[in-house]
């Protein structure tokens, strides 16, 4: 056994070596596999996803690059009865994040109640004052959230971090279902596999429960930045899955605070978009000036009530990485209950005591930047070089209050195919929670892997892959 | 459906054709190539056709100057830099197609871009065996896209602006083809009747498949006045001018759409000339001029399809009556 058996929770095995009953009949189709058989199956799914195009443009490198990200054939496994426990306690964290939202803009019953300060809240850059007031169907600001959760022994989970912007991924849980369905029939006749197929349609769902009040039959549209986004192939993915339009700024405009699309038969209004472009590039009378990707007016129609922006405007405030801090005790404030899932220990360098910690023990801590994402910016202390924890170190001095600390956590690890055969390698979950009038989520999301050995990061713009995340009916 | 949708769907199917069409046309250049230097006069003067034909010939001049074999072939088979070349139109083409995702079927998208992969997996450098293989290719993946959307997506205007695109092109291509051609041998009298004459009014036929149907349809020797014919006014040649306008005009009527009708108007006053024309006025007026005159009238009917569909920008002038009433319920 490698040292990371000992150290890491690894989700194949038991503490005493035996495979978990759940892997148990997985791990038996795979050791009767003739050799080759996963790397050539492995091989034919790049195939697949490259013919598909389902490809990811990395910033900074040259415009109209396209990645693959690596795909991993090796399913990851959860009972049923693990996912019913974490699907409660992801559903209870969105609906508190969700009245925390509402709440700072409107009575701010948090801050006054003393649970949370006012600087906090309010002083945050990503506070949208405009948005105080302006009532949302269903009190609902953050419509998609991704919820990103580590797992570090059998029963214990974190919450990593809650993404209530413009959460990405989505369509690679899709697809990564689709490809191994399609490379490996008979393992889905031999298991029971809770489907994800019908995301779409719960998506398109609840965006129709987001369309203003008096709106009976809404026109949706998807709102991409363009076609060399990043994340381009999911929007026009989404688009195509619940048969609505895939338009770009450049299509839309406003006339007496209604948003209307140029289509070839002349101006249609829109009612809900599903927009997939930065609060800061929306409106350029409104946020950036320079932004050529958004509609002049737009936001104008929006706090008027004549149109909807899924995610609603100024949710960054509530997914910030220092206001995850009082996440748990948003859930005690808004619903009276006891946080099913636990926050991962953070120190806030804004506070004295915290920093002077952080700074002494930075070799074994995380360090992030507080509206950080996509893992860039941040420092892992224990596979850092002392040059450049000494580097980060003078940045964290320049404005200690843009920085939380959280100590390294012990990853789980799941069998993975890498050049050696199958191995461990680290793993988190991205399951991807919708909130209309109700709150649903399909079993399971997306798990990223970190492919390179022992390396904690499994972002996919760091170089980590996904992998097909199955929740087996009990 | 949205205007740039409905831009990018024409021009998708436009740069298809386009690529497709070139290749038409340089597969014949490298048969006739093939025959004897002094049936067949200089190099350049043949290679210049190719370049007319697609209006490429003043960029390639001034990367290369004088028309070569082997120069033209590469300028416009691969060339990058030359924005008509087929790798640009296929290149185009994924794009546009990229920019539509949502509108087109997954398999059409699939072998849009699995072509383009297959594109950027061949050599740069070719032989003519090589260049023969490459221009059959481009044609089995521009018939395989036809026969795929065809066969996978829903027939409503989506597909009508694929159509229009498609025979637009193949109009405007059929009716260069038909000038250049022209040109090139009604200007040399002691080649009338000549086997010069028969070669290469007969690589005019085989570059729009048509070889076979004069064969079947006149059982005759090749005379200019028939091919004419054949391509501008027979509607059963599915690549003459009649047949593309038969397409065009039904796919405007089946769009139908509200500003449509300046575009309607002229697609039918177009087809209804060919419908009734008859190839001796044709010949009487002049190939070259009616040919000329031809291609003003599609190029202003794609503008007229412009406005209507494809670039919409409309903006209220007067607050339309029903919005008012219910935005002032609202306040």
């Amino acid at each position: 056994m490698n040292r990371n058996a000992t150290k890491y929770f690894n989700e194949l095995y038991e503490t005493n070596g035996e495979i978990r009953d759940i892997y148990q009949h997985y791990q038996h189709w795979q050791s009767n596999l003739s050799n080759g058989t996963l790397e050539r199956k492995s091989a034919e799914a790049e195939l697949l996803f490259r013919r598909l195009g389902i490809t990811f443009a990395v910033y900074g490198e040259s415009s109209g690059s396209e990645r693959l990200i690596p795909f991993d054939i090796v399913p990851r496994i959860f009972s049923g009865s693990e996912w019913r426990k974490l699907e409660l306690g992801i559903k209870q964290r969105v609906r508190a994040l969700n009245a925390f939202l509402h709440d700072i803009y409107h009575d701010k019953d948090i801050i006054k109640a003393g649970v949370i300060s006012e600087k906090q809240v309010l002083g945050n850059a990503l506070y949208r004052p405009e948005m105080i007031g302006v009532d949302l169907p269903n009190h609902v600001y953050a419509h998609i959230a991704g919820i990103d959760l580590v797992r570090v022994a059998e029963n214990d989970f974190f919450v990593l971090e809650d993404n209530l912007r413009t959460p990405s991924g989505v369509s690679y849980m899709l697809e990564n279902r689709n490809t191994m369905m399609r490379l490996f029939p008979e393992l889905f006749a031999s298991h029971a596999v809770e489907p994800v197929e019908h995301y779409p349609q719960m998506l398109l769902d609840t965006l129709r429960e987001s369309a203003p009040a008096n709106v009976s039959n809404p026109t949706i549209v998807v709102m991409t930045p363009g076609s060399y986004n990043s994340a381009y192939f999911e929007h026009a993915f989404l688009a195509s899955q619940m048969g609505v339009e895939l338009v770009e700024g450049q299509d839309l405009f406003v006339h007496q605070q209604k948003v209307y699309m140029h289509t070839t038969e002349g101006p249609q209004q829109v009612h809900v978009i599903y927009r997939r472009v930065d609060d800061d590039f929306l409106d350029p009378l409104v946020f950036r000036p320079d932004s050529t990707l958004g509609v002049p007016g737009l936001l104008d129609a929006y706090y008027s009530g004549n149109v909807s922006l899924t995610n609603g405007v100024g949710t960054g405030v509530a997914d910030d990485k220092s206001t995850y801090f009082y996440v748990p005790e948003m859930i005690k404030f808004y619903l009276g209950e006891t946080p099913l899932l636990s926050n991962v220990p953070t120190w806030r360098l804004s506070e004295k005591d915290d920093l002077k910690y952080a700074l002494a023990h930075l070799p074994e801590l995380v360090v992030k930047e507080v509206q950080g994402s996509g893992g860039y910016g941040m420092l892992v202390g224990p596979t850092s070089s002392k040059a450049e924890i000494e580097a980060y170190k003078q940045r964290i001095l320049k404005d200690p209050a843009n920085f939380i600390a959280q100590p390294t956590l012990a990853l789980s690890t799941c069998p993975t195919l890498v050049e050696s055969g199958v191995a461990p390698r680290h793993v988190d979950l991205r399951p991807f929670v919708l909130s209309g009038k109700d709150i649903r989520l399909v079993a399971g999301g997306l798990t990223r892997v970190a492919l390179s050995e022992g390396s904690l990061v499994v972002n996919s713009s760091q170089g980590g892959g996904t992998k097909d995340t199955w929740v087996l009916e009990d | 459906m949205l205007s740039r949708t409905a831009d990018n769907l024409f021009w998708m199917a436009r740069h298809i054709e386009r690529a497709e069409n070139i290749a038409r046309v340089l597969d014949v250049a490298h048969r006739t190539s093939l025959l004897p230097r002094d049936v067949e006069g200089t190099e350049a003067y043949l290679w210049y056709a190719p370049l007319n034909i697609t209006g490429c010939a003043s960029g390639y001049e001034e990367k290369h100057g004088l028309a070569r074999a082997d120069a033209v072939t590469h300028y416009m088979a691969l060339d990058p830099d030359n924005p008509s070349s087929i790798y640009s139109c296929l290149k185009l083409a994924r794009e546009n197609a990229r920019t539509a995702r949502s509108a087109i079927t997954s398999e059409m998208w699939e072998i849009i871009n699995a072509t383009w992969l297959e594109l950027n997996r061949l050599s740069n450098q070719m032989d003519n065996e090589k260049y023969a293989n490459f221009f059959d290719w481009v044609k089995d993946r521009s018939h395989l896209f036809r026969g795929v959307t065809l066969g996978t997506i829903i027939k409503d205007i989506a597909l009508s602006f694929i159509k229009l695109g498609t025979f637009l092109e193949r109009a405007d291509n059929t009716a260069r083809l038909l000038d250049v051609k022209y040109h090139i041998l009604l200007t040399e009298k002691e080649n009338v009747g000549s086997s010069a004459d028969y070669y290469q009014w007969g690589s005019l036929l085989k570059s729009v498949s048509a070889f076979e149907a004069y064969r079947k349809i006149y059982r005759d020797v090749i005379s200019p006045l028939r091919v004419a014919e054949l391509l501008i006014l027979r509607d059963d040649m599915p690549r003459s001018l009649h047949a593309c306008m038969n397409e065009v005009e039904a796919a405007l009527i089946e769009i139908n759409g509200s500003a449509g009708k300046e575009a309607r108007r002229s697609a039918g006053e177009l087809h209804a000339a060919l419908h009734f024309g008859r190839i001796e006025d044709i010949f009487e007026e002049g190939l070259h001029e009616y040919l000329t005159h031809f291609l003003g009238q599609t190029y202003s009917l794609s503008q007229n399809i412009r406005d209507a569909y494809l670039a919409r920008q409309d903006r209220f002038e007067t607050l339309p009556i029903r919005s008012a009433v219910q935005t002032q319920q609202q306040t």
